[in-house]
Formats: structure tokens, C-alpha cells, sequence
């Protein structure tokens, strides 16, 4: 509010110095602009809030005052019964190998085939492209039955190869990559060939480097979907000791500990789910922007 | 592997030979390259559909192999027992089909303007502080769907955040999960067209695909109301910044010149902004039904289709179908037809985006008008 009310004096100044209607203009449109984004800035950004509170706040008071922000009293009884009565640890546990494999598959795995994709004659590139395209529009909903059914009969289901082996590699990934890769001059790649680097030293050592920016977005965009990644988790594994985060989450909230509400527990492990996209997302903003918008253009 | 791929021949006097056999080893490369992807994708995406399209064709149990001799082949029956046998797979197939539509059809528009008129005050040159509000929006889209829905739960529980914030204008909230009433219906009842304990019999007597036109003209229930609020609200953040980024794209001059001719704000934005956001606005209506009819998480999370199925879809129904009941051959083909569902809703949205690209764009007259 603070921020509005300061911005709303400015450009009363302003509105005064012109002293024209045009100016009183301005000052209401700034204000209801001001008024519009705090609004929608509070409905986006309150529903964290009440999670974070209410995961600090004992069960009766979460239920009696569930939107107040302040816990009354504080207490880490809901964290305490997450670690020591869940499963939580193991889960956190899985995500982190699970997402950290997955990432530097993709990555490597992505930009290896964007690179060919972009810069490498091979008989039957343009097919292969047209192929990658089309498997970026099929949607993955439709593809649950089916991959369970290529795990059960490779004889997968219900291991961790399960949970990384059919995401490692990604359609989508190899997109951005064959598009960065043709947005920077061949020349470098030229020279490098010229003093007899074979194509892969040439492609690690010269061509990656380059590569910086793309590689840290598609990173960022792999950990972030593999870190959130549900679905696949069910049609890939069943034993608890598989769960990643996601998947144990839901199993928390819709059976395993009964119908009761325990809710500081469930928000709790919410927060503790949320927290490294959070981190990642503030840090790296402008990379997930970049993502956004690279998704726009692929479509 | 940088040994493997290193040129063998010597400089000089073997110039002619490497320079074949070099095409013939980028060649080689580029198969190495794309292998893995190749492979994985084959193997994950192209096989599980051809697998899948023969268990669609049975009576699979998920006892041994879907392909060894014994499993009961059904052929299309899977697919004509959604459509036109008399039975529970109808009508619960239907009745996801009615609730993934009015899903679609209230959030679609929803997400779409609402990201449209935040990119656009977002984007406003008076305003300090964007930096903050474009990331406050985008946040919730980043998040784990699950995470999110488990709050949602909570926001929404009785006597939650939700209801307290009704009690303060002084509205009784409904108990939003356990509540399957339809909000049309509800809607004609306080209009006083019908009366929704006592339809009329014109509409509760018959319907197609074995709903009655009463239960097709439900609206989505109370409870569904809280996934299309959860959607809404974290899918509006991404198509904010595409709505962003193609508003920078337009230059400043252009709104300028357009305000100097005389031009109202509104009429500015009607006929120079609007029709420049033309392809991110039908880029963003066919990411949106994509991904709408895919609606999964959220239900599983917050309802598993209840309460009385109204929050039941056709993802979730065929997950249920092959995963709780193991009728894997009904649950897969519940998943094909969802997939030509989406294909061709795509198909269509293109062709209409193809047609409207091939008219002159307006912007471009102006620009030359300016000239």
C-alpha cells in the first residue's frame, strides 16, 4: 500500500504541474492500475502465505483462524511429526536423485540431439524433426496406460530405472536446444573442425560453452517439471519406498494417516515441497521467464 | 567418444578421400547424437501407443503379458460400450465428459482474460514495481500442482479461509467439496425458472448418450468450482508473460501515433493492440483447451471425482478405470478417444488461426499509414 500511496502523490504533483484534466487522468488510471495489481497480487500470492502460517500453527488454532498469518502460539509440531512420523525424509530423499538424474539426462541428452538436429547432415534429419515436433504435441495424459504397460513388459515397473529411464530424455528439450543452436554463427564450429577436432570434442569443448544461457534455462525448466512430475510417479511405481515427494504427498493427504484433518502436517509438507522450486524460481527469475516464452514460440 | 569421432586421415595428402568419408562420418555423428533421444522417445512414446492401442482391443486384466495368446480380444467394444450401449462405462464416460466440458468452458476464458488484463497493466510505462507484480503472478505456475492443491484443500475446507472471507460480506459458503449440485442449476432456481428438487419432466424424460437433458444443463458442481478457481489461478501467471512478451513486441510509437490521431485508450487497444495480439491470443486459447482437457492432479489430489461424480474427467475416469478396476482395455480406450477429443479441438483452433493469419494484418497498415 505504501508503494501506491507514494506513486499517487507523485503524480499529483505532476497532475498539479500540468493542471489540466488530462493529468487527473493519469492519476486515476495509475491509482486503479496500483489498486488492480496489489488485488491480484494479494490473491496470488496469500494462499502461500496461509501455508506457510498455518504449518507453524497448532491444529485447533488453524482450525479456529485460518486466515490470520500469525501463528498463535508458533510451533514446529507439525514439522516434528512430518520427519519423525512420515515417510517424508526417504521421499525428499527420492526427489533429489531422482531430479537431479533426470536433469543432467536431459540436458546432456537434449542438447547432444539438438546440436545434430541443428548443425550435422545426416539422411533423415528433416524426418527426425518432424517426428520430435510431433511427439511435443501428444498429449501426455493420453500416454499413462501406455507407459505403464511398456514398464510391466519390460519387466521396469516399480524401480527407479522406471521413474527416470522414460523422462530422461525430452522432446521439448531438444526443441530449444536445435533452435539456440542455429541462433549462433557456424564460424567458431569452422575453425575448430579446421584444426582437427573431431565432432563431439568440437561439440563439448567449442559449441557448449557457447551454449551457457540455453543450457542454464533448460536446466532450470527440467528440474522445475521433474521436481513437480505426478503423474508419471503413478503409472511408474507403487512400493512407498519409491515415492518422490509429489506422489507421497498425495498418498499423505488422501489416505494414509485417516481422514482427519491434521492440517499444519499436510501444509507443512506442502512448504517443505515448494520450497526448492521457490528458491530456484527467485534466483533464477529471468531463466523461467525465458522458458515461458520459448514454450510460446514451440507452439 | 571425442577419440571415436576424430578425424583419422592424415593433412595434406589424402585430401580428397577425407573429404567423402567426412560427410559419410558426420553422418555417423549425427545417428550417435540423436540416439539416445531416439531411443527413449521409441521406446516411451511411440511403442506404449501401438501397445496400447492393441489393449484397447481387449480384455486385458493386467495378469501377465497383454500379448501372449488367452487374453480375451473384444475388438471395438471397448469403444461402442462409451458410446452407444446402455450401462455404467456410458454414463460415467458421459458424465466426465460433461464435467471436463463445462470445465473447459469457464476456465478457458477465465485464465485468458484475466492474464490478457494483468499483461496489460503489467505492462504500463507509469507504473514502478512491475518487476515485482510480474513475478508475484508467475509464482504460482512454477509450483508442484499437488502442493498447491493440498493448500487449496485447506483454503476451501469448511469453515476455512474461504468461508471466513464470505462470512465477512455475510454469504453462507457452501460446504464446496461435499456439494455436487450443479451451478446452473442452482442459477435457474434462483432465477425461478425451475425448481432444481422438482425439474421438469421435459428435461429429466430423456437425453442423449444416456444423460438426461437436466443433467447435461447441470454447470459444474460446487465442488468443481474449486479446481476451476485452483486452475485459473495458477495457469493465469504463464500466460501473463506470453501476453508480456508479445505486448513489448509492439512498438511504443505505434500505440503513440495511434493516441495522436485522436484515438481513446479504449479504441487504441481495441484496433491497434488487440489485433497485434491476435496470434498470441490463439496461441494461448489452444495451449489453454489443451491442457484443460487434461485436467488430472488437481482431481486426484482434492476429489477422485466426487462428490456423485461431478468432478469426475475423462483423465482421471481412464486412470481409475485401468489402475483401481484393472479394465485396462476400457481405461485405455477412455484415453484415445480423450486423445482425438484434443486433437482435434487443436486441429480446429489452428485451422482458425491459419485463416485469420492469411488476412492482412491491420497493424501493418497502420505502420504503413503512419509512413
Amino acid at each position: 500500500m505504501a508503494v501506491s500511496t507514494d506513486a499517487a502523490r507523485r503524480s499529483t504533483r505532476e497532475g498539479r504541474r500540468t493542471g489540466d484534466s488530462e493529468g487527473a487522468r493519469r492519476l486515476a488510471s495509475t491509482f486503479a492500475g496500483y489498486f488492480i495489481l496489489i488485488f491480484f497480487a494479494l490473491v496470488f500470492l496469500y494462499p502461500f502465505v496461509i501455508q506457510i502460517a498455518n504449518s507453524f500453527k497448532t491444529e485447533p488454532d488453524a482450525a479456529a483462524n485460518p486466515l490470520s498469518p500469525i501463528p498463535d502460539p508458533v510451533t514446529l509440531n507439525a514439522y516434528e511429526k512430518v520427519f519423525l512420523n512420515t515417510d517424508l525424509p526417504l521421499w525428499l530423499g527420492n526427489s533429489l536423485l531422482v531430479t537431479i538424474i533426470i536433469t543432467v539426462g536431459r540436458v546432456f541428452l537434449d542438447s547432444l540431439a539438438g546440436y545434430a538436429l541443428a548443425r550435422l547432415r545426416f539422411p533423415g534429419r528433416g524426418a527426425l524433426f518432424s517426428a520430435i515436433v510431433a511427439v511435443i504435441a501428444v498429449p501426455g495424459v493420453v500416454l499413462f496406460i501406455p507407459k505403464f504397460l511398456v514398464l510391466n513388459q519390460l519387466g521396469l515397473y516399480n524401480s527407479y530405472t522406471a521413474l527416470i529411464l522414460p523422462v530422461i530424455a525430452d522432446a521439448a528439450g531438444v526443441f530449444i536446444m536445435k533452435q539456440f543452436f542455429e541462433s549462433i554463427p557456424v564460424s567458431v564450429e569452422e575453425a575448430a573442425r579446421i584444426d582437427g577436432a573431431g565432432v563431439f570434442r568440437t561439440f563439448w569443448s567449442v559449441v557448449l560453452p557457447m551454449a551457457r544461457p540455453a543450457l542454464l534455462t533448460l536446466t532450470i525448466i527440467s528440474f522445475q517439471g521433474t521436481w513437480n512430475e505426478f503423474a508419471h510417479t503413478l503409472v511408474a511405481v507403487q512400493s512407498p519406498e519409491l515415492f518422490t515427494l509429489p506422489r507421497g504427498l498425495a498418498d499423505l493427504v488422501s489416505g494414509s494417516l485417516g481422514k482427519g484433518n491434521q492440517y499444519p502436517l499436510k501444509l507443512g509438507a506442502a512448504v517443505l515441497a515448494t520450497i526448492p522450486v521457490a528458491v530456484i524460481f527467485v534466483v533464477f527469475q529471468r531463466y523461467f521467464v525465458r522458458g515461458a516464452n520459448e514454450g510460446a514460440e514451440k507452439g | 567418444m571425442a577419440d571415436m569421432t576424430a578425424p583419422a586421415g592424415g593433412p595434406v595428402p589424402e585430401a580428397r578421400r577425407p573429404r567423402r568419408s567426412a560427410a559419410a562420418r558426420e553422418g555417423i555423428a549425427g545417428w550417435l547424437f540423436v540416439a539416445p533421444v531416439v531411443v527413449i522417445l521409441g521406446l516411451f512414446m511411440l511403442l506404449p501407443i501401438l501397445m496400447a492401442l492393441w489393449v484397447s482391443l481387449t480384455e486385458w486384466n493386467g495378469q501377465g503379458s497383454p500379448f501372449r495368446a488367452g487374453v480375451p480380444f473384444v475388438g471395438l467394444d471397448n469403444y461402442t460400450r462409451l458410446f452407444t450401449e446402455e450401462g455404467l462405462a456410458r454414463q460415467d464416460f458421459m458424465t466426465s465428459i460433461r464435467n471436463n466440458f463445462y470445465f473447459v468452458l469457464i476456465v478457458v476464458p477465465a485464465q485468458t482474460v484475466l492474464a490478457l488484463g494483468l499483461a496489460v497493466i503489467v505492462n504500463s510505462r507509469l507504473l514502478k514495481g512491475r518487476t515485482f507484480f510480474r513475478v508475484a503472478f508467475f509464482f504460482p505456475s512454477v509450483t508442484s500442482s499437488v502442493a498447491i492443491s493440498v493448500v487449496f484443500l485447506f483454503i476451501f475446507a469448511n469453515s476455512g479461509a474461504v468461508s471466513r472471507l464470505l462470512e465477512l460480506v455475510g454469504i453462507n459458503g457452501p460446504q464446496w467439496f461435499s456439494d455436487p449440485r450443479g451451478t446452473l442449476h442452482l442459477l435457474l432456481g434462483a432465477l425461478g425458472l425451475v425448481d432444481p428438487d422438482a425439474p421438469p419432466a421435459a428435461l429429466t424424460g430423456g437425453g442423449p448418450f444416456g444423460l438426461s437433458w437436466w443433467e447435461w444443463l447441470s454447470g459444474p458442481s460446487v465442488a468443481m468450482v474449486t479446481i476451476i478457481v485452483l486452475v485459473v489461478w495458477t495457469t493465469s501467471g504463464t500466460f501473463m508473460l506470453m501476453f508480456l512478451a508479445a505486448l513489448q513486441d509492439i512498438p511504443v510509437t505505434l500505440e503513440e501515433a495511434s493516441r495522436l490521431d485522436g484515438a481513446g485508450r479504449r479504441q487504441t487497444f481495441r484496433y491497434v493492440t488487440l489485433p497485434l495480439l491476435k496470434p498470441t491470443l490463439f496461441l494461448v486459447l489452444t495451449l489453454g483447451t489443451i491442457a484443460t482437457w487434461q485436467v488430472f492432479d488437481q482431481v486426484y489430489v482434492m476429489s477422485q471425482g466426487d462428490p456423485a461424480k461431478t468432478t469426475l474427467t475423462p483423465a482421471y475416469l481412464s486412470y481409475k478405470t485401468a489402475f483401481r478396476n484393472f479394465d485396462y482395455g476400457p481405461g485405455t480406450a477412455i484415453s484415445f478417444v480423450l486423445f482425438v477429443i484434443i486433437v482435434v479441438l487443436a486441429l480446429v483452433q489452428r485451422w482458425v488461426l491459419r485463416d485469420r493469419d492469411a488476412v492482412p494484418r491491420p497493424g501493418r497498415r497502420a505502420r504503413k499509414g503512419k509512413a
